[in-house]
């Protein structure tokens, strides 16, 4: 019994934690590598629709995003607040997109263009006549691969 | 300049506080959100001066209207989102090969040898401009749901096993045996002169 008890005399060692920041950096940098900046200022404000039969978005490089919604509470002094879209960083009119499509499609590899997905992030309170729209625009442009974005519904 | 001086080791333990901080850092300014949604397939565009043509025989096309106050008419008939699959399902599938509903024609599929498929079947969604995006989004989950299930039952009817987890291969021949064909057409206008 006594056989662990009489262990006084020795002193448990002190952990050497030089590695630690070392752990935490590739911990970081794996973080880094998998989430992505958000590389738009949102102008307007929008909560994605829910659904269950979602699937996820393949090649981030090949979407391009659309957001439709309200202006947010800052821009509505001065925009009101009727539904708009906004491409990029700026709030646009329909009649934008197709430019906004070609200057996106020119700027992807040419062998990837014809893969070009557009994700329409939409605020689930639109009315779809803006959507509408927005397809239409979309079809011109020739982008026919489009994803509307939802988020998975929980019960 | 003695050489027995030696320089001091610079104390290290706080540049793991350092590590945590720009850790905590990325963590709040990136999304992790995998974007997701439903995928859809837009018509090519037609030239101007053509009308867009249907030249879907009657039986086929599955008329599914969305009216601005999110209620749904099926095939003319008024229907609740939650009995949208599965009469969705009937039509698509269409087991007993009914006069009223999508014709089934023999199609030669690789691994199923010869089938009876509605391979001329069309969804066709239409909504109001007042039609709010979550019921329009709804609409369009029930029939990916509709469709989902009908692949499901068959693989595992097949393969004994879920669509997701089949091959490449196997998933075409389903996907095949049950195409997916929602057409979404330009928002009707009630009451408008054309």
């Amino acid at each position: 019994m006594g056989k662990f008890s009489n262990a006084g005399g020795r002193e448990m060692p002190e952990l050497n934690t030089s590695s630690l920041p070392d752990l935490v950096f590739a911990f970081l940098f794996f973080i880094m590598m998998v989430t992505s900046m958000r590389e738009v200022t949102l102008k307007v404000k929008f909560k994605t629709p829910q659904a269950t039969e979602i699937q996820k978005l393949e090649k981030k490089s090949l979407v391009t995003f659309v957001y439709v919604g309200e202006p947010t509470a800052e821009l509505q002094a001065t925009m009101g607040s009727e539904t708009r879209i906004q491409l990029n960083d700026a709030i646009a009119d329909i009649d934008e997109i197709q430019d906004y499509i070609a200057q996106e499609k020119s700027s992807m590899k040419e062998d990837e263009a014809p893969f070009m997905t557009v994700s329409i992030k939409g605020d689930a309170e639109t009315k779809m006549g803006i959507v509408s729209d927005i397809k239409q625009a979309l079809r011109e442009a020739y982008a026919l691969k489009i994803n509307y974005s939802a988020s998975l519904k929980v019960d | 300049m003695s050489k027995t001086r030696k320089t001091p080791g610079i104390n290290g333990t706080s540049s793991a506080d350092i590590a945590f901080m720009l850790l905590i850092f990325f963590l709040i300014t990136t999304s992790m959100d995998t974007d997701r949604g439903l995928a859809r397939r837009l018509p090519p565009p037609v030239p101007k001066d053509q009308k867009e043509e249907i030249d879907v025989k009657e039986r086929n096309l599955i008329k599914v209207l969305i009216d601005s106050e999110g209620s749904i008419l099926f095939e003319n008939k008024p229907l609740d989102i939650k009995q949208l699959k599965d009469k969705v399902k009937e039509y698509v599938e269409n087991a007993n090969n009914a006069e009223d509903m999508p014709e089934k024609l023999e199609e030669e599929v690789p691994l199923f040898g010869k089938v009876m498929i509605t391979k001329n079947h069309v969804i066709s969604l239409m909504n109001h401009r007042m039609t709010s995006y979550q019921d329009y989004i709804s609409v369009q989950n029930e029939l990916a749901k509709a469709y989902n299930e009908l692949r499901n039952e068959l693989a595992r009817k097949k393969f004994g096993k879920p669509f997701e987890e089949l091959e490449t291969e196997q998933q075409k021949a389903v996907a095949k045996v049950y195409p997916q064909k929602i057409s979404e057409a330009e928002p009707k206008n009630y009451g408008e002169i054309k």
